[in-house]
């Protein structure tokens, strides 16, 4: 499993990448953590012209506290998430969700703005920029653009991000007091994709939910704000009584694919399965 | 049985003694396959069928041959005119048939992953560049997938006429009678998929045809280095005394290592035309479509109770889909075999039947894995037990404590035709219900199932056969040795070296062998040194599989050692004046017998021995270096037993089996050391677990292998895996000096059968049933969802 | 090509087990593949080439990685450490010694993996319950031990660790 012959190029500043971008087009793959790339260049699912290795662009990194927003450099690892006092305290729902992502190792190495780009539909992060409602940071020769990451994801492992562009940051608003996060995910080992998973900010009124926004992951193309699923729970009282209920609404917000060893319908029902299960452990916590 | 030793000194055997081995596996200085380097080296890699059933219409190997620093690309016929095919048939079965097998596919491909054309190039990277570039023309074929489609699809094989392997009955008593006059009968139907072995280290060789020599030198990732010694020797037509086999440090074997495989023979032949070492390692994703794959089974079974609870019969059908080819030598028929003659083994069945159909696919081919066709068995066996005892309201222990056969009727032949000796069935069932707590596990179980809670309690009673000898194999007329010997000598300087035919993968048998020979010789265990992996470096022999490294191996190495001891003694006796009985060895010294007084260091002895045989009487005759065998020549096997016990939780919701507790209560008969034997079962147990809850190898429509990464096919980690109570009774071996039976396989065979009947127990309170093994998410769900169908009025 | 250009090959310096390393390699060749075959350092092993196993986790500048996950190249300016040089410099004896005392290495083909995983946890110095101590390991496959022996050994460092 030894990928085919590739080209290296590890450019010094941003100017350099995105000249090395714009020369060779779609020839070029950018580089970040590798965790997801490097295995599928070993596979030959992919056959690159030149890699455009970006972990010495010093800039892309960071974690800081602007206002009222997080902002994550494009190259922060995954263990520097996982380790920062901001993201814990100001995104709880990153906090948690960075738990689940891979391995010791893979974390050490995977980035955040690695994981957006390639937009796996099983993975956490996506779906927590989205449902933080966080907004990405874009650059390219032609300069710097902002786009929503609700606007980002937008199709099985697309993005808006064009040839020659990478993502810069990510600006994440912090989590508001009146707001709880809901991170739930099924997988049949610890630290595997998800089979099913939720990630989202609610707020509650005594028992009843105000707001919802949840955002699905691992059983979806990409990851997007369930918006059928989010205004049904506004108003509903928690505890929820019945996942069956969910189901219904969630077949109009997902179209999981069948995947070997398990078909589309079982995975909306572990996604209602978790929703339910997931917000009423919130009113265990809610004041009346 | 004695192992003469001074009570207390130098005691090794029975003992917690660490091994020795792991030390420099620790430190990063294993040499497994991978690691080893040799001049002119070139590497391999394959070119294998897309397609699970294809004509190779056409090969162009140009553009491969052209690519940069390519040695050769070779086809299918150019191999086979310098090594003859492999043909995977028993010979005393009666009907069995297989195809024969090239080292690489001719005209047509069999299986999705089968070897077709071979590239050898100065690096693996540079190999895989240059199979990019051959071109395959395919015709594709229709795909026989179906164990039960295929006994009426078309032959994949026209000349077998149809893809019936082998079929095989078994009839004991009056079986229709028996079910006649059962008050009750259960019936089931039941599916395993398909796993792969799946070890760590993927499998490889380095082929070295040295042609200044004439001999043919292979370093194999692999279980048994005498009998690939004779397959290379046979099939390339190389004189057997010029065929070595080196296994190096193996990353795990499990049976899947111990089979033949066409595409070794592949390489062997591209040494032997290149005149270089050439060395394949396969990488992981083409170890899913090559490595020898498992189970695989539909089966149907039922069986008929009386209404006191006795069982007055049982039948079991099984079709069994063994892939493209038999398997050369270790004939996969094996598995369908093994499920029906141990099916209810441990208990009275006064009635019968048992049918196997091995059949061929458009598959790989399965071959031997841990256990073979016995978990398969007693997984059948426990559920159908388990269902027959709620039914009659009884409680499955005690179900059990009435149908066992009792130690006192052994040695026995059960209905299956498996004979048992020593096997302590409610000995070891009485072990367990105190380590789990069964009663309150009961209870609990009864409590939060109140709540809806579902949790599950199944206990899984087997028999292990290990160790098997020649009745076994030797009608088969398979070249397997089931002899293995030791050679144990002398160092001048008055330490040991041992050569022992029998290998280690890891499961410590080097370590238990040193043991035995330390505690006999009377030496401390640094002073014995073992080696072992080399087919022209040790008496001839087995090697490593069925369990029988301390069973056969340690017999071996136990009268080498006590020879040993006899010839130092004499030796001893002589240049001390004495006589050979007045002496003994005491922690590496000769001592006298009566005072335990030093007489003469053993370094003393190898000195005079050695170099100073100018001093010794001219008619004295000792042999420094011993060398003695073992095979327990009339005895088809030993039959170790044992019962596990799971408690677990089903989530109704998700259909997540969470598994809370497992114990295990073994009898390996005599253990040689508990701190190895514990970590085997523990390791058999999860392999168990892997093939009840997680693992398979999953197929679409055409036969192609759909989750062939470790991504998609899921071993099992660490972090689901229950801690597990491992317990012993020692019944030991009747027959030998040693009494060690096998332990290898013993987790793998009871844990499956104890996760069946424990999901099953779980849900039985919703009427479901769960009969599909692995017990995924979805498979839970769909018996929980088609219970809930079936009660509604 | 001109110097500009990206090349198939590049020149890496590197420090590996305390050595200063200068090597040409080529683009594609990861990390494992390296030290295996161009430092002889085949103490880290490859199960799968795809991150899933980690057979293959090496210590760069200072944190376990997976070898194959990253390239040759990438580790360029790097401080590697393999199982090698933290065996033979003593970082590893500890758990070595207690791996060696529960039976915790089998084949060995992932201790090496087990090894410099548990003791990047280990470093943290936090007090973990076992099913924590397995989530650690759980990037880790074993497919001789059943992971208990293993789980045993780090608990054991563990408090040793701590109670000290």
């Amino acid at each position: 499993m030894k990928p085919s012959l590739f080209r290296y190029a590890k450019p010094a500043s941003l100017d350099e990448t995105f000249d090395l971008l714009a020369h060779h087009g779609r020839g070029a793959t950018v580089l970040a953590g590798g965790q997801s790339l490097l295995a599928g260049l070993g596979m030959r699912l992919a056959s690159p012209d030149v890699l455009v290795d970006i972990n010495g662009l010093k800039a892309l990194g960071g974690i800081s506290l602007q206002g009222e927003e997080v902002v994550i450099g494009a190259l922060t690892r995954h263990a520097e998430v996982l380790a920062s006092p901001i993201v814990a305290r100001h995104l709880p729902l990153v906090a948690e969700a960075i738990t689940h992502v891979g391995h010791i190792g893979i974390r050490n190495r995977g980035t955040f703005g690695g994981s957006l780009a390639y937009a796996d539909p099983a993975a956490e992060l996506p779906a927590c920029a989205v449902a933080q409602g966080a907004t990405l940071v874009l650059g390219g020769r032609a300069g710097r653009r902002r786009v929503a990451a609700e606007a980002f994801f937008t199709g099985m492992m697309e993005t808006a991000l064009q040839t020659g562009e990478l993502i810069l940051e990510i600006r994440l608003p912090v989590q508001r007091p009146t707001q709880k996060h809901v991170f739930a995910e099924l997988s049949r080992r610890h630290g595997d994709f998800a089979l099913a998973g939720v990630a989202g900010l609610v707020s509650l009124e005594g028992h009843r939910i105000a707001e919802a926004r949840l955002v699905y992951f691992g059983c979806v193309t990409h990851a997007e704000i369930a918006r059928g699923m989010s205004a049904a729970l506004v108003g509903q009282a928690l505890p929820l009584p019945s996942a069956d209920a969910l189901v219904e609404v969630l077949r109009r917000d997902l179209s999981p694919g069948d995947v070997p060893g398990m078909r589309a319908e079982t995975k909306l029902q572990l996604a209602a399965v978790i929703t339910r299960r997931k917000l009423n452990s919130l009113q265990e916590t809610a004041t009346p | 049985m004695t192992a003469a030793a001074a009570p207390g000194r130098n005691k090794a055997i029975g003992e917690r003694i660490p091994r020795a081995d792991s030390k420099r596996l620790m430190r990063g200085r294993g040499r497994y396959i991978g690691d080893i380097v040799l001049p002119r080296m070139l590497h391999l890699a394959f070119v294998r069928s897309p397609y699970a059933h294809a004509d190779i219409l056409s090969l162009d190997l140009a553009a491969a041959r052209a690519c940069p620093n390519v040695e050769a690309v070779f086809e299918g016929k150019e191999l086979a005119a310098i090594c003859t095919p492999l043909i995977g048939v028993a010979s005393n079965r009666l009907g069995h048939k297989s195809a024969p097998q090239y080292p690489l596919a001719i005209d047509r491909a069999f299986w999705q992953g089968q070897a077709v054309v071979a590239v050898v190039a100065a690096s693996r990277a540079e190999a895989e560049d240059a199979a990019q570039q051959v071109v395959v023309e395919w015709g594709e074929l229709p795909a026989v997938t179906d164990g039960e489609r295929a006994l009426t699809d078309p032959a994949i094989h026209a000349s077998l006429g149809d893809n019936l392997a082998l079929g095989h009955v078994i009839t004991s008593g009056d079986p229709d009678k028996g079910f006649a006059e059962a008050a009750i009968v259960i019936e089931r139907s039941f599916s395993f998929e398909r796993q792969t072995g799946l070890t760590l280290e993927p499998r490889g060789l380095i082929a070295d045809w040295d042609s200044g020599k004439e001999a043919l030198t292979v370093y194999h990732s692999h279980q048994s280095p005498f009998q690939m010694q004779d397959v290379f020797s046979r099939h390339f037509g190389i004189p057997e005394h010029r065929v070595r086999v080196v296994t190096p440090d193996v990353g795990g074997g499990f049976g899947m290592k111990l089979n033949v495989y066409a595409e070794d023979l592949a390489v062997v032949a591209t040494s032997r035309l290149l005149a270089r070492p050439v060395k394949f390692c396969a990488d992981r994703l083409e170890s899913f479509v090559s490595d020898s794959h498992a189970r695989d089974h539909r089966i149907k079974a039922r069986i008929g109770v009386a209404q006191d609870g006795r069982i007055t019969a049982m039948e079991i059908d099984d079709i069994s889909a063994v892939g493209a080819y038999g398997m050369p030598l270790r004939f996969n028929v094996a598995e369908g075999m093994m499920a029906i003659t141990s099916c209810g083994a441990p208990y009275e069945v006064p009635n019968y039947r048992g049918r196997t159909r091995s059949v061929y696919v458009n598959k790989n081919l399965i071959g031997m894995y841990r256990g073979v066709g016995i978990p398969l068995g007693v997984a059948v066996t426990e559920l159908l037990t388990d269902l027959a005892a709620k039914r009659l309201d009884m409680d499955p222990v005690a179900f059990k404590r009435l149908n066992y056969r009792r130690l006192a009727s052994m040695p026995c032949v059960t209905h299956g035709g498996v004979r048992l000796d020593g096997c302590s069935f409610d000995a070891c069932l009485d072990k367990l219900l105190d380590a789990m707590d069964y009663d309150s596990l009961r209870k609990e179980q009864a409590e939060l199932r109140k709540r809806g809670i579902l949790r599950g309690i199944g206990i899984a009673t087997f028999v292990e056969p290990s160790a098997y000898g020649p009745p076994y194999y030797g009608p088969t007329e398979a070249r397997i040795s089931v002899q293995d010997g030791c050679t144990i000598r002398l160092e001048p300087s008055g330490v040991f070296r041992c050569l022992t035919s029998i290998t280690d993968q890891g499961q410590g048998t080097l370590t238990g062998l040193a043991q035995i020979i330390a505690e006999t010789l009377g030496v401390p265990m640094d002073h014995v040194e073992m080696v072992s992996g080399d087919s022209a470096a040790s008496p001839y022999g087995g090697g490593a599989w069925a369990s029988r490294g301390m069973a056969i191996g340690g017999e071996a190495a136990l009268k080498t050692a006590m020879t040993m001891k006899e010839n130092i003694l004499v030796l001893a006796a002589s240049i001390t004046q004495t006589v050979p009985g007045e002496l003994d060895i005491v922690d590496g010294n000769v001592v006298s017998r009566r005072t335990g007084d030093p007489v003469i260091s053993l370094a003393e002895v190898g000195k005079i021995g050695y170099f100073r045989q100018d001093t010794l009487p001219k008619d004295l005759a000792v042999e420094l270096a011993v060398t003695r065998s073992h095979v327990a020549n009339h005895q088809a096997y030993y039959t170790g037993n044992g019962v596990q016990g799971v408690y677990l939780e089903v989530d109704p919701e998700t259909g997540f089996v969470k598994l809370l507790g497992l114990w295990a209560i073994d009898d390996c008969g005599r253990v040689i050391n508990p701190l190895i034997v514990d970590e085997q079962v523990r390791g058999g147990i999860v392999q168990g677990i892997g093939g009840a809850l997680y693992e398979e190898c999953i197929y679409d429509e055409a036969g192609n292998l759909t989750n062939g990464t470790l991504a998609d096919y899921l071993v099992p980690m660490a972090a689901e895996m229950p801690d597990i109570h491992v317990g012993h009774v020692e019944t030991p071996e009747s027959t030998t000096q040693l009494g060690a039976k096998g332990i290898g396989e013993a987790g793998t065979i009871g844990a499956i059968g104890a996760v069946w009947v424990g999901v099953n127990d779980a849900v039985a309170p919703l009427g479901a049933k769960l009969c599909h093994q692995p017990f995924t998410p979805e498979r839970v769900l769909d018996a929980i969802r088609t219970a809930r169908a079936d009660a509604k009025p | 090509m001109t110097d500009d250009e990206p090349g198939y090959e590049i020149e890496i310096s590197l420090v590996v087990n305390g050595a200063s390393v200068k090597r040409r390699v080529s683009a594609r060749q990861h990390l494992a593949d390296f030290l295996r075959e161009d430092l002889s350092l085949t103490g880290t092993h490859l199960g799968c080439e795809h991150g899933v196993c980690g057979a293959c986790t090496v210590r760069v500048d200072g944190r376990v990685v997976r070898g194959c996950l990253m390239l040759a190249a990438q580790a360029d300016g790097s401080t590697v450490e393999t199982i090698e040089g933290l065996s033979d410099s003593g970082v590893l004896a500890e758990l070595q010694e207690a791996f060696l005392e529960r039976n915790a290495a089998q084949c060995g083909f992932c201790t090496a993996g087990m090894l410099l995983t548990a003791s990047e946890f280990l470093a943290g110095g936090q007090r973990a319950s076992r099913q924590e101590i397995r989530d650690v390991l759980s990037g880790n496959m074993c497919r001789c031990t059943g992971y208990q022996a293993i789980v045993d050994a780090v608990e054991a460092v563990m408090n040793r660790r701590l109670d000290r």
